[in-house]
C-alpha cells in the first residue's frame, strides 16, 4: 500500500543554518504517528516542505504517493494542515472562511461537511459570528475545521493543543480519535509528551535536523526508559549505598526492568541498613525516554 | 475511504474562490475602500474647477473641468486597484493567515489572475463612482468607449500587478506606504491628470515621455474626447508592454515563491 507520506533524504538550508539534515521517514496510511523534538529540532520545517510552505533544499517528499513538488494539486489535496500559530482572517465569520477554505480546494458545495465539522467541534453556535469575537480555544477549534474542510487522509497537527483548555483539549482528541478510526492518518507535533504518548502507534523524534529516534511508542518506552521504584527511607546516605539517587530528603529513587528486581532492591536496602517506610512504584513514560533519546543524540 | 472528496480538484472554483474573496474583502469595508476615494476625487475636482475652469481650456474648446475629469477617474482608479493587492498581501502575510491561500492546490497563476482581477474591479468601481458623482455637474464626451474600457482595465491590471510585487516585497505596513508615497502618488501626480503635457516646458514634456502613467492617462482620455497629447496606439504600445513585464516580473516571483514560499 502507497504509504500515507514518503520523505526521503530532505535537507533543508535557511544560509548556513541546517534546519534539515537528511531525512528520511514513511508513515503508513491509517497510522497515528508523532513528530517530536525540542524548539528548532526541525518540526515545523517538515511540515512546511509537506505542505508546499517550504521548499526543500534537497531529497523528495510524497503525500500519498504525489510528489509534494512535481504533483502539488494531488498532493495537497489529500493533506490537511493545522497550524501551529494561532493565525485567522479578521474580516470573515466561521462559516464564510470555512466556505472559502472549501473553494480553495476545489469544493463549491460543502454545506452538509462544514455542517458536520462544525457540530463535531462544537462550533456551529459560533458559526456566524466574527473570527475577531472568538476566544484563543474557538480560533484554534476553526483552524482545525478549516484543516478538514476538504476531507484530507493525511492530517497534520503542529501543536493543537498548545493554549488550550483542558475540556477543549479532551474534545479535540475524541474527534482526531474518531478521524483515525475512520482511516485518516494523523501526524502531531505536540511538546505535551504525554498526548504523544497516549495517542500515536510510533513516534519519530527529531534533534537539529535529525531523525535521532524512529520506532513504535511501545518499543521506545521499553528501550529507553525503566520502571522507576522510589522508597522513602530511614535513612537516605544508607541508600545510596544501594545505587539509588536522593530526590529530596528522605526519599530515594530506583530504576528496574522487571519486577522480579524489586524484591532484590528491597532486601538490600534492608542489608544496608535503610529502613522502608513508604513505597512507589512509577511507570516508564515518554518524558524519560524523550529526556534520554535527547542526552544521548 | 477517508480521500474520495480529495480526488477532485476544480482549478477554476479555486480561482473564483480566491477572487470572490478578494472581491468580499475589500466590499465589506466599502466606506473605507470605493466611497472615501470617491469623495477624495470629487474634492480634487471642486477645488481645481473652482479655481481654473474659467481660465483654461484644453484641446481648442474643452473646458479644464471637463477635461480633469477623465484624468482624476483614472488617477483614481490607479491608485485604489495598487492599493487592493498590496494591503491584502501585506496583511495576510503580517498576520499570517496567507497560509490560507498558500496550502490549497492553487497554481500562482490562478493566485496572480485572482488577486489582479479583484484589484481591476475596485479600481473600476472607483472609477466608475467618481464618474456618476461627476457626471451631473458636467457634460462629458464619450468619443472611443472601447478605448475607455481598455485603457482602464490594462491600467488597473497594471497597477494590481505592481500591488502583488510591493505585498509581497514589503515586510511591513511602512515599506508599503513608501512604494504608494514616493513612487506610486507622484508618478500618477505628475503624469497630466491636473493638466495637458502641451503646457509644459520642453524638459518636462521629455520627462513625462518617461512616465508610463502619463500614456495610460492619455489614452484613457482619448476615449472621452477623441484627442489626446500623443498617438492613442503609442499609449496602447507603452501600456500593453508595461502590463507584460509586470505581468512577467510578478509570475516569476510567485513560480519562485519569493516571500511567500521558503
Amino acid at each position: 500500500m502507497t504509504p500515507a507520506i514518503r520523505i526521503d533524504s530532505v535537507t533543508k538550508h535557511y544560509g548556513a543554518f541546517q534546519a534539515l539534515a537528511g531525512v528520511s521517514l514513511e508513515v503508513a496510511q491509517g497510522e497515528f504517528f508523532g513528530l517530536l523534538g525540542p524548539n528548532g529540532a526541525g518540526k515545523t520545517t517538515l511540515i512546511s516542505s509537506l505542505a508546499g510552505l517550504t521548499r526543500p533544499s534537497s531529497g523528495t517528499l510524497e503525500v500519498m504517493g504525489h510528489d509534494v513538488v512535481t504533483d502539488y494539486r494531488r498532493a495537497r489535496m489529500k493533506f490537511g494542515v493545522v497550524p501551529q500559530e494561532l493565525v485567522f482572517d479578521p474580516f470573515f465569520s466561521v462559516r464564510e472562511l470555512l466556505r472559502i477554505q472549501s473553494g480553495y480546494f476545489g469544493i463549491a458545495r460543502n454545506e452538509e461537511w462544514i455542517d458536520e465539522v462544525l457540530d463535531n467541534l462544537d462550533l456551529l453556535p459560533k458559526a456566524n459570528a466574527n473570527m475577531r469575537t472568538l476566544s484563543g480555544g474557538m480560533k484554534r477549534r476553526v483552524l482545525v475545521a478549516q484543516a478538514l474542510v476538504h476531507r484530507p487522509p493525511v492530517i497534520v497537527l503542529d501543536e493543537p493543543t498548545a493554549g488550550v483548555d483542558v475540556e477543549l483539549r479532551q474534545g479535540l482528541w475524541q474527534f482526531i480519535r474518531k478521524l483515525n478510526r475512520d482511516g485518516h492518518t494523523i501526524v502531531l507535533t505536540t511538546h505535551y509528551l504525554e498526548e504523544a504518548e497516549t495517542l500515536c502507534g510510533r513516534i519519530a523524534m527529531l534533534k537539529a535536523g535529525k531523525i535521532v529516534a524512529l520506532d513504535s511508542t511501545r518499543a521506545l518506552l521499553k528501550q529507553f526508559a525503566s520502571h522507576s521504584l522510589r522508597v522513602r527511607v530511614t535513612d537516605a546516605d544508607a541508600a545510596l549505598a544501594v545505587g539509588g539517587v536522593i530526590e529530596d530528603g528522605s526519599w530515594v529513587t530506583f530504576g528496574f526492568d522487571a519486577y522480579a528486581d524489586v524484591e532484590q532492591l528491597l532486601a538490600r536496602l534492608r542489608e544496608a541498613g535503610a529502613g522502608v517506610e513508604e513505597i512507589q512504584i512509577g511507570e516508564p513514560d515518554l518524558e524519560r525516554v524523550f529526556v534520554e533519546v535527547m542526552n544521548r543524540a | 475511504m477517508p480521500d474520495r472528496e480529495s480526488e477532485r480538484f476544480s482549478p477554476w472554483i479555486g480561482f473564483r474562490t480566491l477572487f470572490y474573496k478578494e472581491v468580499l474583502r475589500f466590499w465589506k469595508v466599502g466606506f473605507q475602500t470605493v466611497a472615501a476615494p470617491v469623495l477624495n476625487a470629487v474634492l480634487f475636482l471642486l477645488i481645481f474647477s473652482h479655481v481654473l475652469d474659467r481660465h483654461v481650456t484644453v484641446y481648442g474648446d474643452i473646458s479644464y473641468t471637463t477635461f480633469l475629469v477623465p484624468g482624476l477617474i483614472m488617477m483614481s482608479l490607479l491608485q485604489n486597484a495598487f492599493a487592493n493587492s498590496s494591503s491584502s498581501l501585506i496583511q495576510s502575510k503580517i498576520t499570517g493567515n496567507i497560509i490560507f491561500v498558500l496550502l490549497p492546490p492553487i497554481s500562482y497563476r490562478e493566485f496572480f489572475t485572482a488577486y489582479v482581477t479583484a484589484s481591476v474591479l475596485r479600481g473600476l468601481m472607483v472609477g466608475v463612482g467618481v464618474w456618476l458623482v461627476a457626471a451631473p455637474f458636467v457634460d462629458l464626451p464619450m468619443a472611443y468607449p472601447l478605448w475607455v474600457l481598455m485603457f482602464a482595465v490594462l491600467g488597473g491590471a497594471i497597477l494590481g500587478s505592481f500591488g502583488v510585487i510591493a505585498g509581497i516585497w514589503a515586510d511591513k505596513f511602512d515599506q508599503l506606504s513608501a512604494f504608494q508615497n514616493f513612487l506610486i502618488m507622484p508618478l500618477t501626480m505628475l503624469s497630466g491628470v491636473f493638466y495637458s503635457i502641451h503646457s509644459l516646458p520642453g524638459l518636462w514634456q521629455s520627462i513625462s515621455h518617461v512616465n508610463p502613467f502619463f500614456f495610460m492617462i492619455d489614452g484613457f482620455r482619448y476615449g472621452f474626447f477623441g484627442q489626446s497629447d500623443v498617438s492613442p496606439w503609442l499609449s496602447l504600445a507603452v501600456v500593453g508592454a508595461c502590463f507584460v513585464l509586470l505581468s512577467a516580473l510578478t509570475l516569476s516571483m510567485l513560480a519562485r515563491g519569493y516571500k511567500l514560499r521558503n
